[in-house]
């Protein structure tokens, strides 16, 4: 550890006052469109800390927090509060409710598993029909969404109606180095972004939008790139790692994406953004400079807030950082606490190296 | 929360595979303890609690038996920190992705079933289900410490939580059968206030899921005169509605069929009337997917009743049952158990 990370560890510490916090955002829930839970969250902890804060027309928190010095830079960071779920459709007079998916979910992920239905969270299942009643031919066949239904007991009356939404139920976990829980894409993002805002800095405007329907189309964080009309734009959320074995031994596994234990991934391209390349030489040199560990995650599909950050008005110069997290999408993710840690100081770090001169002129490679 | 959900959490919250029903016994020994004169395990693992009847010599002996074992997985390979698995009992490996487990290595580790990405998999896969061979189990360790924590051969159970349904519903692992060692020990504690004539052993038998080893063996030694055999039995549910699926949370299904003998079935049918307890019947054609298979034909044979609590989801880690059948089925022993005279054998016959 060099001297300078051994000094941000010591201010940007994921300690278990973050880790509670990772807990109570994970454990919430935010269906793309009901992002209610997360946003009261974070109203929460951030109106103490900015100079602004309000909820706008999609329902994106929106926090201001100036710096003090000369020559700010106006850095838009983002974080989707929004996950993946599950929305009621249908009651069938079984008393079993059908649903749809919210996001994008492999139904090969969903039976058999406990649900919160709800902004009451009231416990249900997806189940599925035993396996002595199934054949040998059908199992070879997925089970499809529209033969699945979540059980909530025979006493649910009118207690879940069409339109509420459903999540996976399961419960945040500490498990030696690493977290288990669902939504870490992007309460990892929600969450760093309150902890930068606890340790602002002085050469920056931190332009903070924890955003909406991320999940669904980006449709929060376009306006929310209108409304701060930023210098600089970083996306913060949680990208797959694949670092899994290939199911032929004798293969490689050269399609990752991210591996855990390798630190923050940096985008340099994905389906909605080529990042700005001023941006990434900043982040590795950064990286370089304090000893943090990084990745860069291989360029290829997938898509962030940044993909309309950079459209916004006349552009805007972005990139995207991610924690890396096996699983993600599913009823529960796995990944790193150092990840994260080295996340929050990579980005940190980079905050306090930028200024105007890194932005300014002309695009270049 | 009363004492029923309190008793089936703490049974779920310990695993006991096939074979490795240690954990699972201790919870039950403790449970039976107070509420038998005697208590002991046979030598294939099954618990067996006898509560004496009446003194008289000889006294006749029925034996009530519930399964204890648990569907699960056992390790078979670890590649780069991943386990690879196969199923003890039977698993449809379409309800595994992202599933809590537990592996219990030289220590218990937290798991997560894992359904590596498509491009990880063989092309023929493509978006169709993922068989239990190429199925992971990530223990979020790295690998060094999972070769040190891990071996082939360690058991991996479920864990997911138990959950409390609307309508006194319960969902969670192993309910197939745990809520019938439940119905067991309902059944103890009403005779604890009933004179019964008879000796009654109960039975929390090893080994039903793979080989029905408890319930081929404990008969044996307990030589019983007639045996009770408790197990879940098929719920209706989304497609799960034909005449094998009883309806859900209205009375203990009735086994019928030749595993079971017809004037035990007749006479648990006449008592449930008589008590109005609801009840249905439950076909069972050929045989009837319980301990019943093998108590039946022990030694010299062994008339057998079959009495099934509806069950949802069988074999999924979300199996949901209604309290309100555990209950039931728990009375509907014990009564039956408290009518039994000296003489009551020599009126069950083929001929009736």
């Amino acid at each position: 550890m060099t001297k300078k990370t051994e000094e941000l560890s010591q201010k940007l510490h994921i300690g278990s006052d973050q880790l509670e916090l990772l807990e109570k955002l994970c454990n919430a829930t935010a269906v793309s469109g009901d992002e209610h839970e997360v946003r009261q969250i974070v109203m929460e902890e951030v109106k103490a800390l900015a100079d602004d804060v309000k909820v706008d027309a999609l329902g994106n928190v929106l926090v201001t927090k100036r710096g003090s010095g000369e020559n700010r830079v106006r850095v838009m960071l983002a974080a989707h509060m929004d996950e993946i779920g599950m929305m009621i459709v249908k009651k069938h007079d079984d008393d079993l409710f059908q649903f749809e998916i919210v996001g994008g979910i492999d139904e090969r992920q969903l039976p058999g598993k406990a649900v919160l239905v709800g902004r009451d969270h009231l416990p249900g299942v997806i189940g599925a029909k035993p396996i002595h009643m199934t054949t040998a031919k059908e199992r070879e066949n997925k089970i499809e969404t529209s033969s699945m239904r979540i059980d909530l007991g025979p006493d649910i009356g009118e207690k879940v109606k069409p339109g509420d939404r459903a999540t996976f139920a399961t419960r945040f976990r500490v498990v030696g180095p690493s977290i288990f829980a669902k939504a870490l894409d992007n309460r990892f993002g929600v969450a760093t972004l309150i902890e930068l805002l606890k340790n602002p800095l002085p050469n920056i405007d931190l332009l903070v939008a924890f955003t909406v329907q991320e999940e669904v189309g980006l449709r929060g964080a376009q306006v929310a790139a209108y409304t701060f009309n930023p210098d600089v734009g970083i996306a913060v959320d949680s990208t797959p790692a694949y670092d899994l074995p290939h199911w032929d031994e004798e293969e490689e596994n050269f399609q990752y994406n991210t591996k855990l234990d390798e630190g923050p991934a940096v985008y340099v391209m994905d389906r909605a953004t080529i990042a700005d390349q001023r941006i990434v030489r900043l982040f590795r040199e950064t990286a370089v400079e304090w000893g943090i560990p990084y990745q860069i995650r291989q360029p290829g599909g997938g898509g962030t807030d940044a993909g309309v950050i950079h459209k916004s008005r006349s552009g805007v110069p972005s990139i995207s950082i991610s924690v890396p997290s096996r699983y993600a999408h599913t009823a529960a993710s796995i990944a790193r606490i150092d990840d994260w840690q080295n996340t929050l100081n990579l980005i940190h770090a980079v905050l306090s190296n930028m200024s105007p001169d890194k932005i300014a002129g002309e695009r270049r490679d | 929360m009363n004492d029923l959900q309190n008793l089936l959490k703490e049974m779920l919250s310990v695993s006991g595979l096939s074979g490795f029903e240690a954990p699972i016994r201790k919870i039950v020994e403790k449970a039976w303890e107070p509420l038998t004169d005697e208590i002991s395990v046979s030598k294939i693992g099954s618990l067996h609690g006898l509560k004496r009847g009446k003194p008289s010599d000889p006294r006749k002996k029925v034996m009530i038996s519930a399964h204890m074992d648990a569907i699960g997985m056992m390790v078979t390979h670890i590649q780069d920190g991943f386990l690879h698995v196969t199923e003890v009992g039977g698993i449809d490996h379409r309800i595994l992705p992202g599933q809590p487990v537990v592996v219990h290595g030289r220590e218990e580790l937290p798991g997560l079933v894992v359904q590596p990405p498509s491009h990880l998999l063989p092309e023929s896969v493509g978006s169709g289900p993922v068989v239990m061979k190429y199925l992971l189990v990530d223990v979020g360790l790295r690998p060094d410490d999972v070769s040190e924590k891990v071996r082939i051969g360690d058991v991996v159970s479920y864990d997911q939580v138990p959950l409390d349904l609307t309508g006194e519903a319960m969902a969670g692992h192993t309910l197939d059968n745990r809520v019938s060692v439940a119905a067991t020990t309902i059944c103890l504690e009403e005779l604890q206030s009933r004179s019964h004539d008879w000796d009654v052993w109960a039975v929390a038998s090893a080994q039903e899921e793979e080989t029905l080893g408890g319930a081929l063996t404990s008969p044996f030694d307990i030589k019983p005169d007639i045996a009770i055999i408790v197990d879940v039995c098929f719920a209706k549910s989304e497609g799960a509605t034909d005449w094998r699926n009883l309806p859900f949370g209205e009375g203990v299904g009735l086994g019928y069929g030749p595993n079971i003998h017809p004037a035990l079935y007749d006479m648990f049918e006449k008592k449930a009337k008589e008590l109005e307890i609801p009840f249905n019947r439950d076909l069972m054609p050929k045989m009837s997917g319980t301990d019943a298979m093998a108590v039946q034909i022990v030694a010299e044979g062994i008339p057998c009743a079959v009495l099934g609590i509806p069950l949802r989801y069988m074999h999924t880690p979300v199996e949901t049952v209604s309290l309100k059948d555990i209950r039931r089925t728990g009375r509907l022993m014990a009564e039956f158990i408290a009518d039994l005279k000296p003489d009551t054998l020599e009126q069950i016959g083929w001929e009736a």
